[in-house]
């Protein structure tokens, strides 16, 4: 142990420790710190991007699955719509066919009530015109009949020959 | 100080230079108040240049120490005479004045307060230089780079990271790390470097000082010790978990493990350095007494080698006392919940 301790040497011990406590000192504040901070701000920095990036790659696998929902719903939306459109499109025809149908219906029963009436009408004015024939025959062979009895028969007889064509 | 000194000593006996080998080794471990780059010509010529000496007896006394002539005279400054003797200075009676020395070659001679700026203290002026330097560079290399190191920092900040994640946080926890991180980065790059400086050939060992690693154990203990929570202090006095006996017994065992710890520290830096050196040096001055071919070239192979072991060991002990000072401050500041 003397022997170990025969060579310390004060002075030096001095200085050392003068010379280390200012070094300690002097490179914390000039050297550890800033190299220190700078390194932790930039670990940091490259933890927080890993982490953007990855959030960034979630959002993304996110969107894309929304994506493709929404293709689904208008793929659905569309085949809905044209279903529609086509139950539309046989109404449509149905209605329209079941109103032509009504519409003939009722113009053909127009035209048979138009037909009834005139044929009505046709008959009365016949009736009308053989009354006045038949007056006028008659008339006629009253007159005949006034001259020539015979030549009236035999005219009551052509005239009712020529009404039977009638 | 020189490796062209031995050359000259070719020509003289085996004991002769294996004494001089052995002298030279020591000296090597040693502190100087010159700063010697080498001398030659059997020590007569230097190169370097002196150091200022400052000495606290009776008054401040400050001179360079060229006044020693390398520890050959007496220097005198303000009235009083200075001596070297074994790298350590003495007073004496006068200019003429001789170290008066015991049976076991200690000197007996009064000693001054000395806290000159030797040659180890100009090295830790020199790494605390090129440390501030390096690292307040690399810190400004962020600021100016969006965050980002550039130049040295891209080499340093690896290290840097490797301290946090793999010493600190381990050793202290995520919480609680952050306070100790300009200590345990500090540390570690200081001792790694002056390491790396005492395998130079200009040989300045500073690590090989016990008072280098008696301050840089103390500091760990110091920071233990005030950093210690209420489980810190309960482990030590009164164990949680064992009969009352046990405890009274392994209350003091406990205490005493407060100090042996950092003792440990500061002693494995210090022997760890001073062995490599004093294994290096012996193997290249084995060069030098085997002197032929064969011998000198396995010494030199080995020296290579153990020179390369002497890098892995500079760096392995700054590792060893930056996760060990680590190990301290987390138990000092650990939650015992698991208990």
């Amino acid at each position: 142990m003397e022997e170990l301790f025969g060579g310390f040497s004060l002075g030096l011990f001095f200085w050392q420790t003068v010379l280390f406590l200012a070094l300690v000192f002097l490179l914390k504040k000039f050297a550890w710190k800033p190299i220190l901070d700078s390194v932790n701000n930039r670990e940091e920095g490259i933890k927080d991007a890993l982490d953007a990036a990855e959030s960034a790659k979630k959002e993304m696998e996110n969107l894309q699955a929304d994506n493709q929902k929404l293709l689904k719903e208008a793929r659905a939306e569309r085949e809905s719509m044209l279903k529609e459109a086509r139950d539309i499109k046989n109404k449509i025809i149905e209605d329209a066919k079941g109103e032509a149908q009504d519409q003939a219906n009722k113009m053909i029963k127009q035209a048979q009530d138009a037909i009834e009436s005139e044929k009505k009408a046709a008959m009365a004015e016949l009736k009308n015109h053989v009354a006045g024939i038949s007056l006028d025959i008659a008339e006629k062979v009253v007159r005949q009949e006034l001259s020539n009895k015979d030549k009236q028969l035999k005219l009551v007889e052509s005239m009712l020959g020529e009404a039977k064509l009638n | 100080m020189s490796f062209g000194k031995e050359d000259n000593q070719h020509g003289e006996s085996g004991s002769d230079l294996r004494t001089e080998i052995k002298e030279y080794v020591q000296h090597h471990l040693l502190d100087s108040y010159d700063f010697n780059l080498f001398s030659y010509e059997n020590g007569e010529k230097h190169f370097g240049f002196p150091l200022p000496v400052i000495l606290w007896d009776n008054g401040l006394k400050v001179f360079l120490s060229s006044k020693f002539h390398h520890g050959e005279t007496v220097a005198e400054a303000g009235g009083s005479y200075y001596k070297q003797f074994h790298g350590k200075i003495y007073n004496v009676d006068g200019p003429n004045g001789e170290i008066i020395e015991d049976d076991h070659h200690h000197a007996t001679n009064a000693k001054p307060l000395d806290f000159s700026i030797t040659k180890n203290v100009v090295l830790i002026m020199m790494v605390f230089a090129i440390m501030f330097f390096m690292f307040s560079r690399m810190a400004k290399t962020y600021k100016k780079n969006n965050g980002m190191p550039k130049g040295m920092g891209r080499f340093l900040e690896p290290i840097v990271l490797y301290v946090r994640d793999e010493i600190a946080i381990p050793n202290i926890g995520e919480k609680k790390y952050k306070r100790y991180m300009s200590y345990l980065l500090t540390v570690f790059f200081f001792v790694w470097i002056v390491n790396l400086f005492g395998l130079t050939p200009i040989g300045m060992n500073v690590t090989n000082n016990i008072a280098v690693t008696l301050c840089l154990a103390l500091i760990t203990y110091f920071i233990t010790t005030f950093s210690g929570n209420k489980n810190y202090w309960k482990h030590i006095f009164w164990m949680p978990g064992v009969p009352v006996p046990m405890k009274i017994i392994l209350a003091p065992i406990e205490l005493l493990g407060t100090i042996i710890k950092p003792f440990a520290l500061m002693i494995r830096l210090y022997a760890n350095i001073t062995a490599g050196h004093v294994v290096l040096m012996s193997i290249i001055g084995m060069m030098f007494i085997f002197n032929n071919w064969l011998g000198s070239s396995l010494s030199f192979v080995l020296a290579f080698v153990l020179g390369i072991l002497e890098l892995l060991v500079a760096a392995l002990q700054a590792y060893i006392f930056t996760v060990l000072s680590a190990l301290y401050f987390g138990m000092a500041v650990e939650d015992h919940d698991h208990h």
